[in-house]
């Protein structure tokens, strides 16, 4: 029989950080960007943890609103500029109400990085295509500025992004002022370019997302990683378009959504199947994704 | 292994030595049928008879209700860890129930570790007691009808005497202090031990078959078992209060009166409850009964093993018992199985 050390064991887990202690956070700035879509920017109190604070591009944060609760946010910052975490947050449930109502310079409590990220080193020496929907910008926000920060080590750079309207496009001016950018074909769509007057007006494309793929020529489909993110009706007409490309379904990252309480893997809300998306994910590649049982029908 | 003999005649004094320990903790008898794991008063109350308690051993280490920390007016989330320093001694704990802390230590120590489960779990000492298997009972299936770790000291009953197995330093240091209730194992002990044991393996009457089973669940995920279970199963979620390796939980904040106060709170849960999988905004990823009913079966028998290579059952019996529609678990999986 193997010779017994559990109390050593137990012993050394009782003392490991507690990972269910938020770290307080200041909310610095709240910048409007659509309806219900305001970016909010955070500081670590402890100025230390702004520099060692390391996370991925498609990880995710738990937020707390104190006395109200906790909420998984995505951040929409790049690690690459450190001390100020961005979140794209919607508002949406109780806690993300409670957000909106906080004024700047409140605390609020952290804790994270949570999830497996985009596999960017992976991604290295490869194209990439962003396609985004609506609001699944706030998480490819964060792949897309870090690519740019480390513009030399991968290839070619395609983003595709629509909407339903000019108002609905996150990240506008930022968007806009990338087009202007050689190293990166950064290509803007709407379904309706309604304008009422005074509105800036709208220099992208009219049409559906996949619509885009029409303006850029020659993708390199076996060198190409897609980061695809958006809601359901988005997957099902994106995907069709990459796999009809012979995209690899393990070339095509998608971000899901569940209900990440702990962000351990401990609670069990956030299961699909057999993963849990809080640990194994939110990142999947497509492959992944049509082998989860129970998965949202696209 | 170093394994030594209790006489019945010093079964109290030994008991009541436990006391210099820690608080002992045994199971009592709370009604006909209904027993508990409770603070020991006296050596009397232990129901040496018992089978199964309705709540599991999880309770001292996952607790059903506890606060994670506090926030006051300060700037800080202060960690509060309940009965940190508390030493327990958990008397009577069948193989089954030891197997069970063992997943849950799986669950709990992979990974990010949860410091509230295993600060309770090292100032925690188990006794693990000898069982007679009921109807109910399929451990034997899971491989849990005996255990060889995850105990201090181990007592299997003979007729007039248990066999003490020492199973660590802990354990090892209170047969020392009371070696004068112990003896040495005989060759009749070690005779009469295998008889009691022969009779054992023969009173096993419920069998569940695990072999290929993940696969099985693969193939019939679409299987009208299912929506058939949905329509039995009320989603009460009392299975999975009573499992011994369920450990899902909510977590959310409690406001005190005047607003100066918040407590982190965790609670357990069930993957059958309606709003289990619901999402800010409403959507619900597994609205129908059938679904949630499914899911939980499937981690048990499925996503867990293919994670860690073995179910996360150990045939306690309890969802059996304590079901109000009376579903049966091994007739669930035998229907899967085309057994039935």
């Amino acid at each position: 029989m193997t010779p017994q050390h559990t109390l050593l064991d137990y012993s050394s887990k009782a003392r490991v950080e507690n990972v269910m202690i938020p770290h307080i956070a200041r909310l610095v700035r709240v910048i409007p960007m659509v309806q219900d879509n305001y970016l909010f920017l955070f500081r670590f109190e402890d100025p230390h943890l702004n520099e060692t604070f390391i996370y991925k591009p498609g990880q995710f944060v738990e937020l707390t609103v104190i006395g109200t609760g906790e909420a998984p946010i995505s951040i929409s910052s790049t690690p690459t500029r450190k001390g100020v975490l961005e979140m794209c947050v919607r508002r949406m449930g109780r806690v993300t109400n409670a957000l909106y109502n906080l004024p700047e310079n409140s605390f609020v409590g952290l804790r994270g990085p949570y999830g497996n990220g985009y596999p960017v080193d992976d991604m290295k020496g490869h194209d990439v295509l962003i396609i985004a929907g609506g609001l699944g910008m706030a998480p490819l926000r964060s792949l897309l500025n870090y690519i740019l920060d480390n513009r030399n080590q991968f290839g070619r750079l395609i983003l595709m992004y629509g909407t339903k309207t000019p108002d609905d496009v996150l990240f506008r001016d930022e968007l806009e002022s990338l087009t202007r950018r050689g190293d990166l074909e950064c290509l803007l769509a709407v379904e309706q370019a309604y304008q009422y007057p005074g509105a800036h007006p709208w220099r992208g494309k009219i049409g559906l997302v996949t619509d885009l793929f029409q303006y850029v020529k020659n993708i390199n489909v076996p060198n190409t990683i897609a980061a695809i993110c958006g809601p359901p009706i988005f997957y099902k007409f994106v995907l069709e378009k990459l796999l009809k490309m012979n995209f690899s379904k393990d070339h095509i990252l998608m971000s899901l959504e569940r209900r990440m309480e702990c962000g351990v893997g401990k609670c069990g809300h956030c299961a699909i199947g057999y993963k849990y998306t809080c640990i194994d994910g939110p990142i999947f590649t497509y492959w992944d994704v049509i082998n989860m049982p129970e998965l949202i029908e696209f | 292994m170093k394994i030594l003999k209790l006489p019945k005649a010093n079964f109290n004094k030994f008991l009541l030595g436990l006391n210099n320990y820690g608080e002992v903790h045994i199971p009592k008898k709370k009604s006909e049928e209904t027993y508990v794991f409770a603070p020991m008063e006296d050596p009397s109350e232990v129901a040496l008879e018992y089978l199964r308690t309705v709540i599991p051993p999880k309770k001292y280490f996952f607790k059903p209700k506890e606060a994670l920390f506090k926030h006051s007016d300060g700037k800080n989330f202060i960690e509060h860890i309940e009965d940190v320093n508390k030493k327990l001694i958990l008397f009577g704990l069948h193989p089954c129930d030891i197997h069970g802390l063992k997943i849950l230590d799986i669950v709990f120590g992979t990974g990010y570790i949860d410091k509230y489960y295993f600060a309770r779990r090292k100032n925690t000492l188990i006794i693990g007691l000898s069982c007679m298997p009921d109807e109910k009972c399929f451990c034997r299936s899971m491989g849990t009808d005996a255990t060889e770790d995850g105990f201090d000291l181990f007592l299997s009953e003979l007729k007039n005497s248990y066999l003490v197995t020492v199973g660590s330093s802990q354990g090892d240091d209170i047969t020392n202090d009371m070696k004068d209730l112990l003896t040495e194992i005989t060759r009749k002990d070690t005779n009469e031990y295998l008889k009691i044991r022969n009779e054992r393996k023969k009173r096993f009457t419920l069998q569940l078959d695990i072999s290929d089973l993940p696969y099985i669940l693969e193939l019939q995920r679409e299987s009208e078992v299912w929506e058939d279970l949905g329509k039995k199963c009320l989603c009460c979620g009392s299975c999975s209060m009573v499992c011994p390796t369920c450990s899902c939980f909510n977590i959310y904040d409690k406001l005190s009166l005047d607003t100066k106060q918040t407590e982190r709170v965790r609670q357990w849960d069930s993957c059958l409850f309606k709003d289990y999988a619901v999402v800010a905004g409403g959507h619900n990823f597994r609205a129908n009964r059938a679904d949630r009913v499914r899911n939980r079966y499937y981690h048990k028998q499925h996503g867990f093993v293919t994670q860690f290579g073995k179910p996360s059952c150990t045939g306690c019996g309890r969802c059996i018992q304590y079901c109000p529609t009376q579903i049966h678990v091994v007739e669930v999986f035998n229907k899967v199985r085309g057994e039935d």
